[in-house]
């Protein structure tokens, strides 16, 4: 067994082992528990789900790397969204066309862009602590979002955007390829990149970063910038698949994303993670909620099991560390 | 004589050990080591990191059980092992060098904290602790304001709230370790003095420094272990640092003043009136290739600062600085890297090396460029640069991406140097770079530093310890409150003048 266990962690690396073990054991546990788990309706339902999560848990993922965090998020994907339906609206709303679309992505990337181009330049040139940037941002996005909507929905979206929230190219849904593409985007970008290599040193000591030549600053700003980018592309497919925007959509994910990192075992306090586990621990995730639902349970009780597990991942991380030092302290 | 205060029926020792062995993981860091302490001696406990100094001390304080067989007498009594509770009860304390104190606290409560917990009633007695607490500093004959909070004193002055608290606990034998390491010279002068009230005062004290001056200066005696043995006792007379030395390092090292004929080797660096207000003011000096500087002073004296703003991470308010013939004003530290300064920090754990990250990583972060291929970080050749590097500059490891931080002191210093060697450089500034470094170590930093030189490199050696600049650069300055006020030729000008200057 411990063997075995061994094989899998050099197999996947020691980041990837917690996450794929929780999702073999979810796995096995629904399969037999929900004998309707192990089917397509399931995975249907988790590969149109995860996107939007998975989206804004990379969006997360960046600052958590550097030691920060965005807790503008979810606001960011709602500007962006509703830059792209007011640009759909001003084009004729149902009947705007595919340039319309394509110029109001643009700017909805280029409004979560600026989010985060904001709280990083802050973040960078004042030193100040990127909780506190990031809920002002929150908050000042969600008040001017209200504003601007009356806290109303902003719908009237053309018919052809309907793919993107629920079509399937071969099978596999559109906004989970979108996903994966952005994933292995952010896996490229920091196993294979400057920025991604500066991103790790930063989190783990942003002085001695700063000390072997690197623009720290620099660092800073485009790992918030590209966060708020990426929060945008969260926004547009929640547009696609809500077809509208309302301030507020997609609130309650915003602590799912930070938890959903530490489970794929990315430190909390920045230098480590990679994306590959944070992808696998965000699959675990939707298996567990559709899985519970599978089984006729409630909704809530979904959230409270993430909870639960969260928990437990921490307890059997510290035995996991624990059973490490005894061993290397006997033998 | 080193027995001076042993004479009559004092020379009974307070503590002796013997047939001390302790095993962790097969590895065995105490083999047969024996130790005395006579009754307020001042005894130096010497030995490199990973000679067994800290493993015995916790033998003695109980916190480890040493195999069967040892014998440990103390205060006219044996046991076979000692527990934290015996040893604190029967006198035995330990200043470890975080100190343990409670900076947001008053110096009364810190002294004297232990004297009211535990007790009934489960009130504190305020005018109790402070009484306590300045009896305690009389006897060490100091005066604090006892009622203000720690953090307003300075570094040297915790150290002897420390003491006093020791004092609390009616010790009778004190273990200090490294108490003058964050330290300067006129602090650690204070220091000694306490020391001397101290054992003066009857307290026996263990003394672990690396330093060996103030080794010389305070003990009567010193022990001295080597991987984990006992090497021998000696009388403090009569030796002498290099011997020292020769005896933690079971070598034998050549100190001899550096001959290299530089005069027709060109300039590489040339400083002019440069000023910060403050910090240094009007500073000229020149480097030449293939040249070693030295810069010596006490800490404070502007080196750093001098050093930081070469490295464009400060910038001067007046002055000029000439880099291989062309005039250079640097933005930043960017700048100064790319037209070829390097500077290796004096604070290797917080500022020079990142600690938790990899040594591979940690040795291609300033010059990543270089190995990039089409824009991405290629693995191939960050693997091909770091092992080109660990094998020139004799770096042992384990892994690659083992943390920088599982490296000794000195391997950690090869890593540094090799950072900055990647990024091609014409001046190299060395700020302080034995400091944590093991003395066996050190000597193969300064080889690599005499063949950097030798290849044409020109260094910046900065270094508050006179003899390492002395045997080790080309030309000596020695700054003080900013400004360079004397230039030395080591051979033309004794050590010991130059100590003398510095260190008055």
């Amino acid at each position: 067994m411990t063997a075995l266990i061994e094989r899998v962690r050099n197999a996947l690396g020691p980041e990837l082992a917690g996450p794929f073990a929780a999702f073999v054991a979810v796995m096995i546990v629904f399969g037999f528990a929900a004998p309707n788990f192990l089917s397509r309706a399931t995975f249907g339902s988790v590969a149109f789900q995860l996107p939007e999560l998975g989206l804004l848990t990379l969006a997360m993922l960046l600052p958590i790397l550097t030691g920060g965090l965005n807790l503008a998020i979810t606001f960011t994907a709602n500007m962006a969204g509703l830059t792209l339906a007011w640009v759909l609206q001003s084009q004729g709303g149902v009947d705007a066309g595919i340039g319309a679309f394509v110029l109001g992505s643009v700017l909805a990337i280029a409004v979560g862009a600026l989010s985060g181009l904001i709280m990083g330049l802050v973040i960078a040139y004042t030193k100040a602590h990127p909780i506190l940037v990031s809920l002002s941002m929150m908050i000042f996005l969600r008040g001017l979002g209200e504003f601007l909507t009356r806290g109303g929905d902003v719908s009237g979206i053309p018919g052809f955007l309907a793919p993107i929230g629920y079509g399937s190219i071969f099978g596999i849904p559109v906004p989970l390829l979108i996903f994966i593409a952005c994933v292995l985007i952010w896996h490229v970008l920091l196993t294979r990149m400057k920025l991604g290599f500066n991103t790790y040193m930063i989190g783990s000591n942003i002085e001695a970063t700063r000390y072997s030549g690197i623009n720290t600053r620099k660092v800073q700003v485009l790992v918030y910038t590209l966060s708020g980018a990426m929060c945008a592309v969260a926004g547009i497919i929640m547009l696609a698949r809500f077809n509208s925007v309302r301030v507020g959509h997609g609130e309650s994910y915003l602590l799912i994303t930070v938890l959903a990192c530490f489970l794929g075992g990315v430190n909390p306090f920045g230098g480590f993670g990679r994306v590959i586990p944070v992808f696998v621990a965000l699959v675990v995730l939707q298996l567990l909620s559709s899985g519970l639902n599978l089984m006729g349970a409630n909704q809530h009780l979904a959230t409270a099991v993430w909870g639960i597990l969260m928990i437990t991942v921490m307890i059997l991380r510290w035995l996991a560390g624990r059973l490490k030092f005894l061993n290397t302290n006997r033998g | 004589m080193a027995d001076q205060a042993l004479d009559g029926a004092a020379s009974r020792p307070l503590l002796s050990l013997r047939n001390v062995n302790m095993t962790f993981g097969g590895v065995k860091a105490l083999k047969n080591v024996s130790f005395e302490v006579l009754p307020g001696e001042v005894h130096c406990l010497a030995g490199e990191n990973g000679s067994g100094k800290s493993t015995l001390i916790k033998v003695i304080t109980g916190v480890y059980k040493p195999e069967a067989g040892a014998v440990i007498d103390y205060d006219g009594q044996s046991y076979s092992h000692m527990s934290p509770v015996t040893a604190q009860a029967s006198g035995i304390q330990v200043i470890w060098q975080d100190l343990a104190l409670f900076p947001e606290m008053t110096v009364a409560e810190n002294i004297a904290f232990q004297t009211v917990i535990g007790r009934w009633p489960r009130l504190v007695n305020y005018a109790e602790m402070r009484r306590v607490a300045i009896n305690a500093l009389q006897r060490l004959g100091v005066t604090f304001d006892v009622d203000l909070a720690l953090h307003h004193f300075p570094i040297a002055q915790r150290q002897i709230v420390a003491i006093a608290r020791a004092l609390v606990g009616e010790a009778k034998l004190v273990f200090m370790d490294e108490p003058t390491a964050s330290l300067t010279q006129s602090e650690t002068d204070y220091l000694l003095d306490i020391v001397r009230n101290l054992s003066a005062s009857g307290v026996a004290v263990v003394f672990v420094s690396h330093r060996l001056a103030e080794v010389l200066e305070i003990s009567s005696r010193v022990t001295v272990l080597r991987d984990g043995a006992l090497v021998g006792v000696y009388p403090t007379k009569g030796l002498t640092q290099s011997r020292i030395t020769e005896l933690m390092t079971g070598k034998t090292f050549d100190y001899s003043v550096l001959h290299r004929d530089l005069s027709r080797s060109p300039v590489m660096l040339e400083v002019k009136g440069l000023s910060r207000p403050g910090e240094f003011d009007d500073v000229s000096l020149t480097v030449r290739r293939g040249e070693t500087l030295g810069i010596t002073g006490l800490l404070g004296a502007g080196r750093t600062e001098l050093a930081l703003t070469l490295f464009g991470m400060r910038k001067p308010k007046s002055g000029s600085v000439v880099l291989d013939g062309k005039p250079v004003r640097f933005g930043s530290n960017r700048d100064a890297i790319a037209a070829g300064v390097a500077y290796l920090s004096e604070d290797r754990l917080s500022l020079g090396l990142i600690q938790p990250q990899a040594i591979a990583d940690n040795m291609v972060i300033a010059s990543l460029d270089k190995i990039l291929s089409g824009g991405f970080i290629s693995s191939e050749r960050k693997r091909s640069l770091v092992n080109r590097w660990i094998r020139d500059l004799g770096v042992r490891i384990g892994k690659q991406d083992d943390a920088i931080s599982t490296l000794s002191g000195g391997n950690q210093q090869r890593v540094a140097i090799a950072k900055w060697l990647a990024t091609d450089p014409k001046l190299l500034i060395l700020d302080a770079p034995t400091v944590g470094v093991d003395v066996g170590a050190r000597a193969g930093i300064f080889d690599i530093v005499s063949k950097l030189a030798d290849s044409g490199l020109a260094i910046i050696l900065i270094s508050d310890e006179v003899p390492e600049v002395y045997f080790n650069a080309d030309r000596v300055l020695h700054m003080a409150q900013g400004r360079i006020v004397g230039e030395f030729t080591p051979g033309a000008t004794t050590l010991q003048a130059i100590e003398e200057a510095v260190y008055a």
